[in-house]
């Protein structure tokens, strides 16, 4: 492997071989993962099923390497590859799934529910456009204690169509917060159509109305997330506020594991999967620039096979929690009195 | 928790200045702690709850927001999960509607879910009023229902000063309600480090015969009832629960112990509202130690009316209150002490 970053013209500004290597082994890793999670799913592995993000890996490598450490993420339901993206153990975060002990939230949270606040995910969300407020929140934090760090709360197309999220988007202009609104379309609220529910031109249209800079991004292309969100980054890190970005991206699996799709046809799927898929674009484009050899295209797949081989053993060896422990930290006010029955 | 350990009262308040006095002394003890709510800065809330504290504390601290309740919530959470002490004004506790996804399902759970607290304060002020069916809802039950919310409900300006500055200090979600018909109410208050305890009814008066067990502006109504009960030589004893969630049961039980008799007080419905978990809660923990059934004095299920005389017809008002106690205390053998 080069040890200079063999994209010119500034592609990827900053980014060492080594790192597009790790950008390109985390989308593949996640793309491993939700394939075999939604297998696990459809035979009953994983309490209450999952929203598989197959399709979307970009969009989560993309704005997770363009954050700094003590940036914050904060998710919806459909958000396993932005916890993976964020470095989330995979064993961890399968064993979350199953509900064992050895999870990443001890089998409290699940898979709409996952969060390490250590590692920048400040939760993924059940509740459509939810996550976006917590990032709102984390951002005035930051902007009270005068922190240079940067949030970015994640909806979908779905969550554009709710009343909450231009509240938040009002609030995070009027006092100029460093927040990145990251709206992940995949064209689809559940079972229907976006463009059908949706007035006006565009999302992103809706939220430059609120005086922001706003722009839709091919979702599908790494390099393009990536550019995007570091500048949304380094404009909110300067204080000059929010940016609202619409990354353009398609999920291959239904809402849900298992769902029977009438609502869309195969033909656009392979359309998506053909002609734009995130992972074997940015694989092209280092294999082609010279960064990545076959070769490391072969060992990164092996690796992500591996690493979630050794996350599904993982998951299904660890210990269920103890029942006896349901009903602790729910509260440091209830926990010291004698009303807890 | 007795009101016989607190301290000698060093200055007087109203319930409202008792509240910004508490805030204005938290937020110079601590920078992290700000507010934010509608019409805060100039007007100091709808209930002068923090006036002054604009200019003391600048726009930063004292933050005006749109009407948006979803996002003044969210933000709180968030912000209060960022090392930050946010105190969320609604102004009136009926706004908590457009902000209920985040204060259960958001604050409320984080803790359980993902472990880490959220010290957060959503103020508002609460209670049965003039303003009609829109402006005085008791969501007293909805929230004590919620896993992971703490719920007070001061009735004094002692008491508002000392939550406060407990739910400022503390590290989960506290919703802090205010009752509109006290917001002028004086009283002594406790100096800056005088904390009340969340989770502590307090025995506002004594009495040996029946205990009443209320919150809010049913310890006025309690109180007045009681006075006149004396002079038939019943002696009421009125606990002021102070926080409704988590309840206070050592207090109830030892109160239930003395006089085997208790009424609860509220102007909340009945179905399923505090006065029956209150109820439920002394069958589950002093059933042994009753003479009588539980007596619950509650408002009726009906939304709240806008003139005076229907307000005044679904109420418990202190005849009521009087008329029960009496009953109560009377009462022999099997029971025919069941009221309203």
């Amino acid at each position: 492997m080069p040890t200079t970053n063999g994209l010119d013209a500034g592609l990827v500004p900053g980014a060492t071989d080594a790192e597009l290597y790790d950008w390109l082994a985390d989308m593949v890793l996640i793309r491993v993962f939700e394939e075999t999670a939604d297998g696990l799913a459809l035979r009953g592995r994983i309490p209450g099923g999952m929203h598989p993000a197959i399709g979307q890996e970009a969009v989560a490598v993309g704005i997770a390497r363009a954050l700094r450490a003590d940036d914050v993420v904060a998710g919806t339901h459909r958000s396993h590859h932005h916890a993976l993206a964020k470095q989330l153990p995979p064993a961890a975060v399968l064993a979350e799934l199953y509900g064992k002990a050895t999870g990443t939230n001890g089998g409290r949270g699940g898979s709409m529910h996952l969060a390490d606040f250590d590692l920048g995910l400040w939760g993924t969300n059940g509740i459509v456009g939810a996550g976006l407020g917590i990032a709102l929140g984390a951002a005035l934090g930051a902007s009270v204690r005068c922190t240079d760090q940067v949030a970015v709360g994640l909806f979908g197309d779905g969550g554009a169509n709710t009343g909450r999220v231009w509240e938040f988007v009002n609030l995070a202009a009027i006092w100029r917060l460093p927040l990145i609104v990251a709206c992940e379309n995949n064209l689809y609220a559940v079972e229907t159509a976006s463009k059908s529910v949706t007035g006006g031109n565009s999302i992103a249209e809706r939220a430059a109305a609120f005086g922001m800079p706003a722009q839709q991004v091919d979702g599908q292309d790494i390099v393009e997330v990536h550019r995007a969100v570091r500048a949304a980054a380094d404009r909110a890190r300067a204080g000059d506020g929010p940016t609202f970005l619409e990354f353009l991206t398609y999920r291959y699996k239904g809402h849900n594991s298992g769902e029977v799709i009438r609502y869309r046809t195969e033909d656009e799927v392979t359309q998506w999967r053909t002609s734009r898929d995130p992972v074997e674009r940015f694989s092209a484009l280092l294999t082609n620039s010279g960064v990545l050899t076959p070769e490391d295209l072969t060992r990164i797949a092996d690796d992500a096979r591996a690493v979630v081989d050794a996350a599904v053993a993982f998951a299904e060896e660890s210990p269920w929690p103890d029942p006896s422990t349901a009903a602790e930290n729910v509260s440091a006010w209830s926990n010291r009195d004698g009303s807890v029955r | 928790m007795s009101s016989a350990t607190e301290p000698r009262p060093k200055a007087v308040a109203t319930y409202s200045t008792a509240f910004q006095e508490g805030m204005r002394e938290e937020m110079d003890r601590d920078p992290t702690v700000f507010v934010l709510g509608t019409d805060i800065y100039d007007r100091g809330g709808h209930f002068s709850q923090v006036k002054g504290l604009g200019e003391r504390f600048g726009h930063e601290r004292i933050r005006d927001t749109p009407i948006s309740e979803a996002a003044m919530v969210a933000s709180g959470v968030g912000a209060a999960l960022n090392g930050t002490r946010p105190v969320v004004d609604l102004n009136f506790l009926d706004f908590a509607f457009g902000a209920m996804d985040e204060l259960v399902n958001q604050a409320a759970k984080i803790r359980y879910m993902w472990g880490r607290p959220v010290p957060l304060v959503v103020r508002a002020t609460a209670g049965v009023a003039q303003g009609g069916a829109q402006h005085n809802n008791s969501l007293q039950a909805w929230l004590m229902n919620t896993p992971g919310l703490a719920v007070v409900f001061p009735s004094r300006p002692w008491d508002v000063k000392g939550l406060i500055k407990s739910a400022l200090r503390g590290s989960d979600p506290v919703v802090f309600m205010m009752h509109k018909l006290l917001t002028g109410a004086r009283g002594p208050v406790g100096g800056p480090d005088e904390l009340v305890p969340i989770g502590s009814a307090r025995i506002a008066r004594p009495g040996s015969d029946v205990t009443v067990i209320t919150y809010g502006y049913g310890v006025v109504v309690a109180d007045d009832a009681a006075t006149a009960l004396a002079g038939e030589g019943i002696q009421v004893e009125v606990i002021d629960l102070r926080t409704l969630a988590p309840l206070d049961v050592t207090t109830l039980v030892e109160a239930v112990k003395r006089t085997g008799r208790a009424l609860v007080l509220d102007e909340a419905p009945a179905l399923s509202g505090p006065a029956a978990e209150i109820a439920t809660t002394l069958s589950d923990h002093a059933f042994w130690y009753l003479d009588q059934p539980v007596v619950r004095l509650t408002a009726a299920h009906s939304p709240i009316p806008h003139s005076p005389p229907l307000v005044d017809g679904l109420l418990p008002n202190v005849g009521q209150v009087i008329d029960a106690v009496r009953r109560l205390a009377l009462a022999r053998g099997p029971s025919q002490s069941s009221v309203s």
